[in-house]
């Protein structure tokens, strides 16, 4: 157990890169508005990733500054995202995306 | 310990992301999406930025995740139902993503060749008094901006989901 | 001595007092809610009921795991633990005592200090509604599903006034760590008005005290904001379908929760382990407590009023006369007294939480709502601006 022994900065963003394709894998494969929605918060968590990560290798808190940033605007998105996924659903009894395709009825 | 640490929850942030997109039912989906937040804000402890680890951990799983699940449960979301373009998607989609997974693995390759490392303790400079220095003098005006737009959201929000009046 | 071994035996100590003291607090519940309703409350398993917590927890334990049939199986199972575990760590970042030396090893009373100890303990608070929520989803019955309901959404409009009641502290302590936190209230002024944070200047923070516990109440799902488990609209909300240990669990993380709240209120409100008056004063107060409460426990004994109570009250008063005795050797004092001064104030917050259960009903759900967005929230938030101002212009 050396604590010495770091882990390449290659590494986060490799992951970082990982977890924000399978969001878009999600955002494209799922039906459901409410998953489809949930993977376009994944991939703004796997940018959250990076930009800390640059953070680190900058010596910089610019990066984590961001994610606040990213973050506050996440929540906005959530809270009227959320809201519209209810209107819809109180007016088309569905959360399939394939079945809300007409803008009136 | 560092790398161990990083590739556990590197292992579980994949499987639980891999597991949101592979799960029918939004409430399993939701709380992969919390299990990678989780691990996420662990990694973040990692890379010195623990005011972000705690907001991540206060405002991604507690607020906006738990509001996720509370719709899910209002609306009882059942498991979706598949459809035709399935099978076309999946023999085409996971190739091109492989392809484009590779391609951004060797711009981050080609872009940062020297391994630099990461060492637990490598940045202090994440801490909340730093942040707000940041967030209250260089970004100030964007702080200001961000807080008007959620103050817009949540105006749009209760206009949203207000009973209709007639 | 090893880091390690010193910290597992800190681990092994804090949690063996800490599940003790759950155990032992739902005791002190049903007796002071008993006495509350002029009945004697439990009585039957040793004196004065004082094993039925052990008899519980075997109870608990030794009942039939029973799963029904139409639940989510690993959302079912995985609610219970999650809720117990998300309440207990929190403990792992609260301090107890000053530092101290045992056999010439220092430590801290306390498992390890976090500079961001106040974010965590709010952020492990905020997740912690995923065990509620679980448990009410995948129980799979409309009871649970509304209180599940009920649970995630009074948790999330109490969050808000919850964290901004805390903030308005850290503004006049100006740090995150626990440790320093204490630190910063200790002194007097005018040699004997604690520096605690309801009383420290610029802006004494007696609202944000009262906001804190209102919203902690909501927090820990207690009377007056019991909803998501009110008995007789929801059967019992959100464990309705829940048996033996997996009940056990949520009883468990409801009352770890309670003791979460009311040690993080003492640490950032009252103080922490800083005795309210100086110390000469203050040195003998635990002992004259004491005493008296030895002299009342031997008043009872004389005129005994039920049959085992020419024994067990003297047994009670030479115990506590012990225990005043110990208080005064000066070698411990400086282990002792703040110990004594933290589970004093812990302690009264926690008679409060019981207290407020046995006086006040239940409010209604609309209510609730109303009153966390349109009065806990605004008050809060100017608190929170008026004690921002008052730092900016006369802080240090």
């Amino acid at each position: 157990m050396l604590s010495s022994s770091g882990v390449p900065l290659n590494w986060y963003l490799l992951l970082s890169a990982i977890l924000f394709c399978i969001g878009i894998a999600g955002f494209l494969y799922r039906r459901n508005v409410i998953t489809v929605f949930m993977s376009i918060e994944l991939m703004l968590n796997a940018v959250n990733l990076s930009f800390v990560t640059f953070s680190y290798k900058f010596q910089q808190v610019d990066g984590h500054i961001f994610t606040f940033f990213v973050m506050v605007v996440a929540a906005a998105e959530a809270a009227v995202g959320l809201a519209i996924i209810l209107t819809v659903f109180k007016n088309r009894k569905t959360l399939q995306v394939d079945d809300i395709n007409s803008l009136k009825n | 310990m560092d790398p161990f640490l990083f590739l556990l929850l590197a292992a579980i942030a994949v499987i639980c992301a891999l597991n949101l997109v592979v799960q029918t039912h939004p409430i399993s989906s939701a709380l992969s999406l919390v299990g990678v937040m989780g691990s996420l804000a662990i990694l973040y402890l990692l890379l010195g930025a623990e005011f972000i680890a705690a907001a991540q951990m206060i405002v991604y799983a507690g607020a906006i995740m738990v509001l996720f699940i509370f719709v899910i449960m209002l609306l009882n979301a059942q498991g979706e139902r598949l459809t035709r373009r399935g099978a076309y998607v999946k023999i085409f989609g996971v190739p091109l993503m492989a392809l484009f997974l590779g391609l951004v693995a060797f711009v981050i390759q080609a872009a940062l060749p020297r391994s630099e490392m990461v060492h637990f303790g490598g940045f202090t400079h994440g801490g909340p008094a730093d942040i707000g220095r940041s967030l209250f003098t260089q970004y100030l005006l964007p702080f200001e901006v961000v807080s008007v737009l959620i103050l817009i959201a949540i105006v749009g929000a209760i206009v949203l989901a207000r009973k209709e009046i007639d | 001595m090893n880091f390690y071994l010193l910290t597992l035996i800190k681990v092994a100590v804090v949690a063996g007092v800490f599940l003790t003291a759950l155990a032992y607090l739902q005791w002190i519940e049903r007796k002071v809610l008993a006495h509350i309703q002029l009945r004697p409350g439990p009585y039957r398993v040793g004196p004065h009921g004082l094993l039925q917590p052990l008899a519980d927890v075997i109870k608990l334990i030794t009942k039939e795991g029973f799963i029904p049939s139409h639940v989510n199986r690993f959302f079912y199972t995985l609610a219970p633990v999650l809720a117990v575990s998300l309440a207990l760590v929190s403990i792992s970042v609260l301090p107890f005592g000053p530092r101290i030396e045992v056999f010439g090893i220092e430590t801290w009373m306390q498992l390890t200090d976090l500079k961001i100890g106040v974010l965590f303990v709010l952020a492990v608070s905020a997740v912690g509604v995923y065990g509620v929520a679980l448990a009410g989803w995948a129980s799979n019955n409309k009871y649970s599903l509304i209180g599940g309901l009920r649970s995630s959404a009074q948790m999330i409009s109490y969050e808000l006034p919850y964290a901004v009641a805390i903030a308005a502290p850290l503004l006049l302590l100006n740090t995150l760590s626990f440790r320093e936190i204490v630190n910063a209230q200790s002194g007097y002024y005018f040699g004997f008005l604690p520096r605690w944070t309801i009383f420290q200047g610029p802006f004494p923070q007696i609202i944000s005290f009262l906001i804190f516990l209102i919203a902690g109440f909501a927090e820990t799902n207690r009377i007056p904001f019991d909803l998501p488990e009110a008995e007789n609209e929801l059967v019992a909300g959100y464990h309705t379908e829940y048996a033996s240990m997996m009940f056990a669990s949520f009883f468990m993380a409801e009352y770890a929760n309670m003791l979460t709240v009311s040690l993080v209120a003492t640490l950032m409100f009252l103080g922490g382990w800083n005795a309210p008056l100086p110390l000469p004063v203050s040195g003998f107060i635990p002992t004259v407590i004491l005493v008296l409460v030895a002299a009342i426990c031997f008043y009872h004994g004389a005129q005994p009023y039920r049959k085992w109570d020419r024994f067990t009250f003297p047994a009670a008063g030479i115990i506590s006369l012990g225990l005043a005795a110990i208080f005064l050797v000066p070698i411990l004092q400086p282990i002792l007294l703040p110990l004594f001064w933290f589970i004093a104030k812990a302690g009264i917050l926690l008679f409060v939480f019981i207290w407020i259960r046995g006086t006040l009903p239940r409010f209604r759900y609309d209510q609730l709502m109303h009153f966390a967005w349109t009065f806990l929230f605004p008050v809060a938030m100017l608190n929170l601006l008026v004690t921002g101002l008052m730092v900016a212009l006369f802080g240090k």
